[in-house]
This record gives structure tokens, sequence and C-alpha cells, in this order.
């Protein structure tokens, strides 16, 4: 088998050249899909929808009135959360609305926060997490930060609702585990953008659809790890539920989920981190909030304001990581008895967070600077941040334009040009044969049909583009991410501060990537690639050290008692072991990229992502699914090919 | 029924894992061979199990790894279908009950321990050994006062207020017993209970285990892998190899006349003395043995023979409510002891 691999795959590769070098004169169908068989299913998507909208009908009820009804029962929850925070509660609608009580008093909110960080987790965390939100305040981001919050009080609550019950769902029906299974592998692949179409077109542009938005695309998570985490309740204690004669019910509420709890507060964190990061991107649908300052500046080219929303968006995005993840500790450690009798002496948070609310509000009728903070104490980087791309672009123009030019002359072009030329036909059945090869006939049926998906909607050329996009930024965020994961694996001091920096750069939500990319190089495709690769290094640099650090340390002692150079140590045995692991690392690089890839659209490249992009200004539906699902069909091959190699590779080295 | 004093009767139960199992069972009379059920993919756990539990008794399933020890006593509370077979408790075919009952059944007259305790981390010591009452739907007071003696019971009070996770293995284990017991259940299932133990902590929770059931004679299943702890405990031993029940008796039954060389090879490094008890060996009492030094009819010879020492020819041998019955000669017990 070892030895007759290389032979097919050769044979195979041999064939795809000859075909690609001289089948285009016979065969010119096969490098070019024909526009006249192009199945026009964006169309039938759009008239669908169009259909649902206009026509569809419950009997009762039509399908608009659905979609008000859950717009306007989310509205309640948001209007509650962005008037404590932001509006307060008004009276009237439009400009004529007269503020009845003010929003909650800036002072409030860091007490309350900071009340939080104790409870949680100590002084420390108290600390951090004020500091995080001061900062919004001095910084004049406040208003913004706040609208950002209402967002994700609504959202991540009902995410992990939902994804606890849809879990649970799954986990006492098989078949319904069944249907969400690969509904849930397919979510989690379409970029996000893709979502906010359909969600724009039903539920219309406001907070309410960024809610939504954010909803769907953070509860899967939630019902995954639920899932995992049922399952992984022993069967002794499944046993005991049964043994001591629980109902169904009794069973879920009394047995499973309380044993399940650590790790389903590990879905709560993700689910929060993800509402952050949809929330930002959600403003495109009228989230409105940091995510639209973003947007704006990038609009604008307001180098310092976006700036500033993005530093105001790492702030809120570290205070939610670290507060959300002690609550995952504290809520799953059993809470030490409190001996302490009367409701006071037992809630004292909150009994102080009552305390501060009240007097911080009375004092702001009084005090406007408690109220609000004051203008006067603002401090604006704006202008500096402005002031330093400008310099940076009179000194430094020359060298990153060089940089920029050469890189696109000799890499990026070249490739594009190379990708473009190859045949879709060709291309499909190499895919076919790499899948057939690593895992048998189910997966070659898949990377068959996925390709010629791609092909049949007239999608082939921008999805070549984005595979260009992908690739090269995958590539060089390897050749980054990889030797500084080999580099950190054996120190464990220089690992736990590479650990923090990936931990803190995977918190950030991926539109804050763009703003310095675009500062240095403007836009256009390498800006995109820039921001790209920093947003998919961080998955290359962990696998690769994780990979390297499980080496079992027997096996070093070993070769070091063979004699080997630490450089063979390192090339013959660590690096062979974590292969599979650097794999898989390799893996998730490419899906970061492609998840990043769209979003790249906003500085302007031509491929997928665009397409989905202007379907959104469009609100066109169909067009913006089925460049969403020609992304997601991207995704699946990569992943599964991957996957399916990493298992040849277990196998081969004897690791499973 | 095949025993009037009998409260759990297992009769050709049969548990096949795999797809149709029961199916395939009929299609082979209810009889298929360890061959057949290898070849159509099952996997026979347990196969072909008839037995009865007597009330008061401690009924030891033993076997190795593997054997379906695990299974069959699922099978008796029904946490597993049987794929063939019946189970009576008291009387009552447990596979016919509607699952109301069924629930009923395992809330009041059903107590399980479980090898790795399976505790519920998220609550106390008191709260775990309550959670069973707490399912029922019993007041707090009452369940806390109920969970309170069981604790007391098993001898940690004072521990009430702990959680799992900060408990010994052996302590941990306790609050499984103690929440087993809280319904006061009819039948007592335990599942390798001291298998995830330390040998010295085996040993002491052994002894407690006796103790326990002198105070409380309840209905006792008891699996292990342990042949000396089956030995040690056991009133009736079931011997389990690849799902089927290969001998059944008592402990000087299975050690005197071993059905099997598979038994045999349990058996050979056990010595008699530590199985045979008074009762086995006394001769009919004679009067004036009452005087002298006596032992009970339930005490093996090794623990009988140290009362020799102080130069006594023969012992009175009593019943558990210290009635005379007979008397144990000091020949008769040394010859034994020779024997090994
Ligand atoms: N759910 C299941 N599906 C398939 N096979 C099973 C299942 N549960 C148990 N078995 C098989 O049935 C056989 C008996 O298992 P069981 O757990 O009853 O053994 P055991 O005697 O309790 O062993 P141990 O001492 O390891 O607990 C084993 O071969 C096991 O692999
Ligand atoms: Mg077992």
């Amino acid at each position: 088998m070892a030895n007759r691999l290389p032979l097919a795959w050769l044979l195979a590769l041999g064939a795809f050249v000859i075909f690609w070098l001289f089948a285009g004169p016979y065969l010119p169908a096969a490098f070019e899909y024909p526009k006249a068989h192009v199945i026009k299913l964006a169309k039938w998507i759009s008239a669908a929808m169009k259909w649902l909208i206009d026509e569809a009908s419950f009997g009762l009820f039509s399908f608009t009135d659905l979609t008000r009804f859950i717009s306007a029962v989310l509205d309640v929850p948001y209007t509650v959360a962005s008037s404590l925070l932001s509006t307060g509660f008004l009276e009237g609608s439009g400009s004529s609305a007269i503020q009845i009580v003010p929003p909650l008093p800036w002072i409030a909110v860091i007490g309350l926060v900071m009340l939080l960080g104790h409870w949680l987790g100590g002084r420390s965390l108290a600390l951090l997490s004020g500091a995080c939100f001061l900062f919004l305040a001095v910084f004049g981001q406040w208003t913004s930060a706040m609208i950002t919050l209402a967002s994700i009080l609504v959202a991540a609550p009902l995410g992990v609702i939902f994804g606890l019950l849809f879990g649970i769902a799954a986990w006492r029906w098989r078949w319904l585990e069944r249907i969400i299974m690969p509904l849930l592998d397919l979510m989690q692949t379409i970029p996000v953008f893709a979502y906010l179409v359909p969600v724009l077109f039903l539920f219309g542009f406001g907070p309410t659809a960024a809610v939504i938005a954010t909803l769907i695309f953070a509860t899967p998570p939630m019902i995954r790890i639920a899932i995992l985490s049922l399952r992984a309740v022993p069967d002794e204690i499944i046993d005991l539920g049964h043994m001591v004669g629980c109902t169904d019910r009794q069973m879920t509420w009394r047995v499973m989920v309380p044993a399940a709890r650590e790790s389903l507060m590990v879905g709560m964190n993700q689910v929060i981190m993800l509402s952050l990061n949809m929330v930002i991107i959600a403003s495109m649908i009228g989230a409105g909030g940091l995510g639209f300052d973003v947007l704006a500046a990038l609009r604008r080219l307001d180098f310092g304001a976006g700036l500033e929303a993005g530093f105001a968006i790492v702030a809120l995005a570290i205070a939610m990581d670290r507060l959300s993840q002690a609550a995952a500790e504290k809520l799953s450690a059993p809470s030490p008895e409190n001996r302490a009798t009367g409701f006071l002496a037992r809630h004292p948070y909150l009994l102080a967070g009552l305390a501060l609310v009240l007097v911080t509000s009375a004092l702001g009728y009084m005090i406007p600077a408690i109220r609000t903070y004051p203008e006067a104490l603002q401090l604006s980087t704006g202008t500096f941040w402005s002031e330093v791309v400008a310099w940076i672009n009179v000194n430094f123009f020359d060298t990153l334009e060089a940089i920029k030019n050469a890189m696109l002359l000799n890499v990026l072009i070249p490739f594009k040009r190379f990708l473009g030329g190859l045949p879709w036909l060709g291309v499909t059945a190499l895919l076919g044969f790499a899948g057939y090869r690593l895992g048998g006939w189910r997966l070659a049926v898949l990377t068959t049909c996925l390709p010629l998906f791609i092909a049949v909607t007239g999608q082939w050329e921008k999805a070549m583009i984005t595979l260009y996009l992908c690739g090269i930024s995958a590539v060089i965020a390897s050749l980054i991410g990889i030797p500084i994961g080999i580099y950190s694996a054996t120190r464990d001091r220089v690992w736990a501060w590479v650990q923090l920096a990936i931990d803190t750069l995977q918190t950030l939500p991926s539109f804050v990537y763009l703003m310095p990319a675009v500062m240095l190089f403007r836009v256009g495709d390498f800006t995109a690639m820039i921001a790209v690769v920093a947003f998919a290094v961080a998955p290359a640099i962990r696998y690769t050290a994780l990979g390297i650090r499980k080496v079992d340390p027997k096996l070093i002692e070993a070769g070091r008692a063979m004699g080997c150079t630490e450089w063979q140590i390192l090339t013959r045995i660590r690096l062979k072991l974590a292969l599979p692991e650097i794999l898989l690392g390799l893996n998730q690089t490419i899906m970061f990229a492609l998840s990043m890839l769209v979003i790249t659209a906003l500085v302007g490249t031509r491929d997928l992502g665009q397409e989905v992009y202007i379907a959104l200004t469009k609100a066109d539906t169909g067009r913006g699914l089925v460049a969403g699902l020609s992304i997601a069909a991207i995704a699946i091959i990569a992943d599964r090919l991957i996957s399916a190699g990493a298992i040849h590779a277990r196998r081969r080295l004897g690791l499973e | 029924m095949t025993n009037p004093e009998a409260k759990l009767v297992c009769r050709n139960v049969w548990k096949l894992f795999g797809a149709d199992a029961a199916s395939f069972l009929a299609a082979h009379g209810g009889h298929p061979g360890a061959a057949a059920i290898t070849e159509a993919g099952l996997v026979g756990a347990v196969r072909q199990v008839d037995l009865d539990v007597r009330e008061g008794e401690i009924f030891v399933i033993m076997g190795l790894s593997g054997s379906g020890k695990s299974t069959l006593v699922r099978l008796m509370s029904r946490l597993i279908e049987p794929s063939g077979g019946d189970v009576l408790f008291k009387g009552e075919n447990l596979l016919k009950v509607s699952q109301a009952r069924m629930i009923e059944i395992r809330r009041h007259q059903m107590g399980m321990v479980f090898q790795h305790f399976a505790l519920l981390p998220h609550l106390t010591v008191l709260d775990n050994v309550a959670f069973p009452l707490d399912i029922q739907g019993m007041s707090r007071a009452a369940r806390e006062a109920r969970a309170r003696e069981m604790i007391e019971l098993v001898g940690l009070a004072g521990k009430e207020r702990a959680y799992p996770r900060q408990l010994s293995g052996g302590q941990q284990q306790r609050v499984g017993i103690a929440r087993s017991l809280a319904v006061e259940p009819e039948i007592w299932f335990l599942d390798e209970p001291f298998s995830a133990l330390d040998p010295l902590i085996r040993r002491e929770m052994q002894d407690e285990f006796m103790r326990l059931q002198t105070v409380l004679h309840k209905t006792i299943v008891f699996i292990t892998h342990d042949f000396d702890e089956a030995i040690r405990l056991a009133d009736r031993i079931a011997i389990m190899k690849d799902g089927e029940i290969v001998q059944a008796g008592t402990p000087e039954e299975i050690v005197l006349t071993p059905a099997t060389s598979y038994v045999a090879e349990f058996t050979r490094s056990v010595a008699r003395a530590k199985v045979i008890r008074a009762r086995s060996l006394m001769v009919a009492a004679r009067p004036g043995d009452a005087e002298g030094p006596t032992v009970s009819g339930r005490s093996n010879i090794s623990e009988a023979a140290p009362l020799f020492l102080d130069g006594v020819s023969h012992l009175g041998v009593t019943d558990d409510a210290g009635k005379l019955i007979g008397r144990l000669e000091r020949d008769a017990v040394v010859s034994l002891m020779l024997r090994g």
C-alpha cells in the first residue's frame, strides 16, 4: 500500500497536467463552464424567498405574520436592555420622544461590572473588568459600546437557552440528532455574512434583526457542546437516575444537566464570545454600536476613528471573555455553603448592586457628571492615530508599497492566474480521486459533488479567487505559525506568553483585524491577505505547539539515549509524531482563513465573499446564499480531505 | 414459583447486544449456541441465567471482567431490557409492568451501589444521600432527617456539608451506600462496590458491610470479581463465565466440590479453614456445652481456631440468636487445618 500510493498519485497528477495542457482546444467547456448551462439556483432561491414573504401562509397566519411576531417578541428584551444601558426609557417615538427615565449612569455600570467581577473572580478580575469599561468611557466609546452590550445581553442568554434545549432534545431523540448534526456542520462552515442576507430579507434592517442573526450564529456551537457534554455523563450516573426512580423530566433537569454542568459552562463562554463577534458584524444589518463605528470608519477610510472603535471592541471582548470564563468556573464548582441567615446577609452582592444603582441614579439628577461621562474629560486618540498613519505613510510609503507590489507581482498574481487557468472538470476529477484515495467512495462522492455544485451554479471563477487568497494566506500563516509553535513548544515560559497572546487574539472579533491592515496597505488583495494571515495564524501556532508538547517524553529520552542530535530529535521524533496535530492545525487555519476572507470583502476583494457582500447590500437572498454555500463547499472539501489525511498519517505512525 | 422464600427470580434470562437480538433469539428457539451468537455479530453478555435470590441472604455474583455481571445485575432491575426470559420480583414479572409501576418499584423497593460511586458532583453529602427521597417528593425536613440517620449509620457524621470531591474513595462509597439505603429498599444491589478502593480500605469496607448487614438483614445481590471477597461475604455464590452461570451454591459447596476446572482454578488457592464454617463442622451438642467458650455458627474455622489455644477440647456453637446448636471438636479443626 505504502509503495503503491505515490504511484497512483503520480499517475493521477500526470493525467491532470496533460489534460490541463493539451485538452484546451478540444474541450473548451472543461475549462470554462458554459454559461448556457448554469443552473439559476440563485434566482430560484430569491423567488422562493419572495413567495415566502408575499404569499406563504400557515392557514391561521401568514409567514410574514410569523416573522413579525418573532421580531416583536425579541424586541421586548432588546428595548429593555438598550433603554437601561443607552437610550433611557422613552415616551413616544422618533425625534419627539421624551426620556422619562434616564439610562443607568456610567458609574453604576462600571460599578456593577466590578461587583460582578469581584463575585466571580475576586479583586483582580474586578479591577481588570472595571478598567476595560473605564477605557470605554474615557475614550468616548461609551454610547456605542452600550448599544453593542445591549444586543449581547439579549442574544447570549437566549443562545445558551435555545442551545441547551435543542441539545437536550437531540440527546433524548436520536433521530433529531441525526437531522441536526449535518445542519450544524453546514451552519458552521457557511460564512457569517451569508446568514445576514436572509435575515435582512425576512426581518428587515435594525437591531432586532441583528439579534436574530446573532442567535442563529451563536446557538449551533452551544447545541453541539450540550449534546457532547450530555453524552459524556457517565453511564453509572444515568443508571443512578433510573434506580432512584426519576421520571424523564427529573432525569433531564435533576441528573443530566447538573452532572454535565462543567462542560455546559464552556459552551456559555463560547456563545458569549461568538455573540460579540456577530453583533459587530451584524452592524451591516443595523445592529449599530461599535461595529457600526468600525464599518463607517472603513467606508470613510478614517483610520483614527476606526482604530478607536477597534480598541473599544478589544476592551469589551477581554472583559466579557474573562468574566464569562470566571463565571464558568464559579458556577460549575459547587458553591460553598452560605451559613448566613436573612436575605441581606445571603445576597451581599445583589444588595450592593441595588444600592449602587439607586445612589448613583439619585446623585445623577444633581451631578450630571455621574450620569454621563463628562465630555471635557474624554480623551480622543483618533487624531493621534490618524497622524501616526500619516507619518507612516510619509516615511514608509515607498517601502510598504514596494513590499506590497513585490508580493503582488511575484506571488499573488501568478498564483491567481495559475488557478484561474485550471480546467474545472480536471480539478473536480482530481478532488474526487483524492477523496477516494484518502477516504473511500463516500468521501469521493462528496469531493466530486461539491466542486460540481460550484461549477454548475456559475461560481467557479470567483471560487478560484477565494481559493487563491485563502490558499496563500493559509500557507503564509502556517509558515509563520508552525515555526513559532515549534520554538515555543519546548520552552515553558515562552509558551505561557505565546499562549496568552493567541488566546487574546482569538477573543477578538474578526472585524478588528481589518483596521491595521487597511491602515498600512489600503484596499486590495494584499491587504485582505494580511488581515487573513493575522487572524489565521493562531490555530497554526496552537496546534503545532500542542502536538509537539504531547509527544511522549519517553520517546525523546530514547532518542537521546541513541545519540540523536537536538536537530534529529526535532525532525525525526517530535515533528513526525506531531504531524497529525499539525495537519489538524492546518485544517483550522484554513477554516479561520475562509471565515475571515469573507469579511475582507469590505476591503475590496473580488471573490465569493464579495458576492455575499454585494448580495447583502442588495438584499438579494439567492445570490448571497449560493455564494455562501459555495464557500461552505470549499471549507467542507478542505476539512474532509485534511481530516482523512490526518487519519492516514496517524495510522502510518501507529498512533491509532 | 420455584422457591417460596425467593425474593427475586431470574428464569432463562438472556441479553444479547447487537441489532435484532430478540428476533435472533426467537429464530433459534430461545437457546442459540455460543458459536451462532458470535457468527451473527452479537455479544452474548448474559446467557440462559436461572437463579433465585432468597429473602435476607447475601447472594454474590462472581466473575472475571467482561463475564456479564454488570449486565446481569442491570437486568434484575430492568435498567437493561432483557432479550428474553423473565425476572420476577416478589412474584411480579418486572418485564410486564408499566413504566410508572417500574418507577414506583425502583423508588421504594430497590437500592443500588455503583462501582465508581455515581455521586452527583454538585450536591453535598447530605443532599446526595437525600436525593432519592427528594425525587420521590418527600419534604425537606423529613428527607434530611432520614439522610442524617443514614450518614450516621455509615459513620460519616460531621461530613454532611462536604462535597464528593472533598472525600476519599472509601468515604465516597460510604455516601453511595447511605444513599442506596435511604429509601429502605427491600432488595439491595451492589455492583463491585469496593473494586475501586485500595486493598486496606476494601477490607475495612467489607467489615463495615458485614456489620451493616447484621443490623439491616437486607436481601442483597453483590457483584464482585474478587473470589476472596465472594467467599468472605456470601451466603451463596454464583460464578459467571462468558455470560453463563457455571456454578451456584454456598461458599463451602463451591470450594469443596467445584463443578468445573474453571471454578477449581479459583478455589485452589483458598484455604479451606477460611471457608468452612463452624456450623458445617460441628457435631451434636452435649449437655454442658453452653457453659464453656462458644463460637457463632457463621464464623469460619480459622476464626474459631485461636479459641482452642486456651487448651479447651471443644467449643459450643451458637446460632445468630445465641442459642446452642452444636459443638466443635478440637480434633476436627486440627485435621481440617492440616489438610490446608
Ligand atoms: N451496551 C453494550 N453494547 C454492546 N456490548 C456490551 C454492552 N454492554 C456490555 N457489553 C458487553 O457485554 C459483555 C459483558 O459486559 P459486562 O459489563 O456485563 O461485564 P462485567 O462482568 O460487568 O465486567 P467488568 O468487571 O469489566 O465490569 C462484555 O463483553 C461487554 O463488552
Ligand atoms: Mg461491571
